[in-house]
């Protein structure tokens, strides 16, 4: 049935204006149920219906601004004095509390009270309600139950922001000596050349308790790279600057420094570390940068420093071949010794108190390879030191030159400082540049570091963990110094930990030593055998194959072998956009070795993993990104 | 009389004074006024403001709690000290004890 409507109009009048009007509804089709068509349906009993009986939410997020909040105090004065006693008045008040004596009242009241309260003293003196029985009992029992389930945390607890719009770096941070309520800051930026022009130089000590605004502002001509609180008077602060000078500040003497050194005999490079000395004065210090000397200093007298030495091995004191130092360690029960830490990845040994400058250096560690940032004996058992450089922390023994005893895996992020824990012998820290701090455990874990914590996105650049163990503080690239809480499993120190960890350095020393040793015998073998093979075959290898004639045959190869390979990998890199893989091989005089190469991940850099093989220690470093190359 | 009352009222205090542990004795009026102490001014002055107020915060505690109960006692233990209020209609007496350990 077709359902058709019509409706007229007359063409005159066509384009009126229409006018609306009700009327009564009329029925145009009625469209009756056609009986036929519900044979095709079949019906459905009984039918699923779902319903939902919660009530309808949403989900929403709010971040709140930062608010920023003050701490302040009201000073009460004395009120409640009648009207006519004025409380400054030493009489009127006596008068009154005279006038109030002789009430009777107060007599009374005070003679019941005083019943009742001695009443109460009596009791407090007769028996500690709160006497713990048992205590030594129970304290094992409570160790033993917090072992068991309380699993190693780290709580933040706060965080320090740069308050300025450019953000620049926490490159180092001090604690207070006394009390830890402070905490001192250096900002500066170290990337090379790159910091921006309207940077700030200033650093800041923060109050632990106030983040929402430093305690006091240093203000140095150039940016701080490193600095230190004096132990012995916490009013001292001791700070090496980006552009080589060393300056000191009294916090009671405001945010200018007290003195600055002289520039013409202060470093060369930025000041990477400085650490005050145990003196009777209480004044000396020294401080060590990237252009390979260590200066000592004494505060009193900044125009030029006490003494001198220059980082070089070969010991001629030639600057040029100085190994160039990024971190320095010493500690107070050894006074004569002290170590620094390279950029070439060693650690020289030295002794402060050799007659010439020649002996001063005494032995170096090397095993790393990359710049050590950080350097620092146990303090328990000052033999062992750590060392955190590249993407491994390691622990060595004074006695074992040749390697470390005690090593940490490969990570995946460069690991940028690290510190021992000062209440625990086995327990030490270390920052990636991923953000995450570590909690390594020697004693109960050696793989894995026993609590890792992603405290931010960006990398962290320095830690420092203050003398009660407990709290720790890490700065970041952007400028932020995070306070975290570390939960007590892992600061307070167990039973028989320091016996176990001198067994397991001893253990471990014994190990490197034996492993030595046969190194050792090998090598010696090698040698006469080559010896006698030389003087079998008349023809020499080249004589003395020099450094560059290395480094030119290694380029040549490499580039040889990376342009084979980009070809590759431009065929079957459609999908994928990864990152590149390279191999490289490098032919060194009779050995080759192999290198893998770690893909890149975050477009940084690229390093080359490499393995020595016993006999040649030939290294072979690159760093794309400032492709130097260094042997 | 009177005069034996004050010897009394002197007497009871010189007892609590020299019981063991005792740091000092604070006696204020309903106002808040110290009338009497064996401290410096500055901590009577300090203790008598803050701990007015707290006898009057816990005193209508106990009291709304229930209407008929009342404030006899109020001590409060410090990891120092224990600091003891015996409260009364118009005065307080306030005592500063280092518990027997």
């Amino acid at each position: 049935m077709e359902i058709v409507y019509v409706y007229v109009k007359k063409r005159s009048e066509f384009g009126r204006p229409c006018y609306f009007s009700d009327r009564p509804a009329e029925l145009h089709a009625d469209l009756l149920p056609d009986a036929a068509l519900a044979a095709t349906f079949l019906a459905r009993d009984p039918c699923d219906v779902g319903a939902q009986c919660a009530p309808d939410v949403s989900e929403h997020e709010v971040n709140t601004e930062r608010f920023e909040s003050e701490s302040r105090g009201i000073n009460h004065v004395e009120g409640g004095w009648p009207k006519d006693v004025n409380p400054q008045e030493m009489e009127q008040t006596i008068r009154f509390r005279k006038k109030v004596e002789k009430d009777e009242n107060y007599m009374n009241t005070i003679m019941q009270l005083g019943t009742l309260m001695e009443h109460s003293i009596k009791q407090n003196n007769a028996i500690d309600i709160y006497q713990e029985y048992f205590e030594e009992e129970d304290e094992e029992d409570e160790e033993e139950v917090t072992d068991a389930k309380e699993q190693p945390a780290a709580k933040t607890i706060n965080v320090f922001r740069d308050p300025n719009e450019v953000k620049r770096t926490a490159s180092s941070l001090s604690w207070h000596p006394d009390g830890n309520h402070k905490l001192a800051v250096a900002y500066s930026c170290l990337e090379f050349q790159r910091a921006p022009k309207d940077m700030s130089f200033d650093s800041y000590i923060w109050d632990i308790e106030n983040p929402n605004r430093p305690e006091l502002t240093l203000k140095p001509v150039s940016p701080l790279v490193s600095l230190e609180y004096n132990p012995k008077d916490s009013h001292i602060l001791l700070g090496g600057s980006y552009n080589g000078q060393i300056a000191y500040w009294d916090t009671r003497k405001g945010g200018q420094p007290v003195e600055m050194s002289a520039i013409e005999h202060s470093h060369r490079d930025p000041v990477y570390k400085v650490i005050w000395l145990q003196s009777k004065t209480g004044t000396d210090a020294f401080s060590t940068s990237t252009d390979g000397q260590v200066l000592w200093w004494d505060i009193r007298k900044m125009s030029e420093p006490t003494e001198r030495l220059v980082l070089d091995l070969s010991r001629k004191e030639n600057l040029e071949n100085a190994l160039t130092a990024v971190s320095l360690e010493f500690e107070p029960t050894m006074p004569t010794k002290f170590m620094v830490g390279t950029e070439q990845g060693l650690v020289v040994s030295c002794n402060r108190k050799a007659k010439t400058p020649a002996e001063k250096i005494v032995c170096t560690y090397s095993g790393h390879h990359g710049p050590i940032y950080a350097l620092q004996r146990n303090p328990f058992f000052p033999k062992y030191f750590l060392t955190v450089a590249d993407w491994t922390a390691r622990i060595w023994s004074e006695d074992i030159k040749e390697s470390s005893i005690m090593w940490t895996k490969y990570h995946m992020a460069y690991l940028m400082d690290g510190c021992w824990s000062p209440v625990r012998p086995s327990v030490f820290f270390t920052v990636k540049m991923d953000g995450t701090l570590d909690a390594w455990d020697f004693l109960f874990k050696r793989n894995d570091p026993t609590l890792s914590v992603k405290v931010c996105d960006e990398a962290l650049c320095s830690l420092r963990v203050q003398d009660n163990g407990r709290l720790l503080a890490c700065g970041s690239q952007l400028g932020t110094a995070t306070l975290l809480e570390i939960s007590p499993g892992l600061c307070t120190m167990q039973r028989n930990e320091k016996t176990l960890a001198t067994a397991m350095a001893e253990r471990e020393a014994k190990r490197e030593k034996i492993l030595e040793a046969r190194q050792r015998e090998m090598r010696l073998k090698e040698r006469s055998r080559s010896e006698q093979s030389k003087e079998d075959e008349s023809r020499e290898l080249d004589g003395e194959v020099t450094t560059e004639d290395l480094v030119a045959r290694a380029e040549k190869d490499f580039f040889q072998i990376v342009e084979a390979e980009l070809k590759k990998m431009e065929k079957d890199k459609e999908d994928e956009k990864v990152g590149w893989k390279m191999c490289c091989k490098l032919l060194d005089q009779n050995h080759t070795l192999n290198l893998t190469v770690v893909s890149l991940a975050e477009l940084r850099s690229t390093s080359l993993f490499w393995h020595h093989l016993v006999g040649q220690v030939s290294m072979v470093t690159l760093d794309l990104n400032e492709l130097r190359w260094s042997h | 009389m009177q005069s034996d009352l004050i010897a009394e009222v002197e007497e009871t205090l010189k007892r609590i004074q020299s019981q063991k542990g005792v740091q000092g004795i604070i006696i204020i009026n309903a106002e808040g006024i110290p009338i009497k102490s064996t401290l410096d001014n500055s901590s009577t002055v300090q203790y008598a403001g803050l701990l007015h107020q707290l006898v009057m915060k816990t005193r209508s505690t106990v009291r709304d709690l229930d209407p008929q109960n009342d404030l006899t006692f109020l001590r409060v233990r410090s990891k120092k000290n224990e600091i003891m209020i015996a409260p009364d209609k118009d005065y307080f007496l306030i005592v500063i004890q280092n518990p027997s350990d």
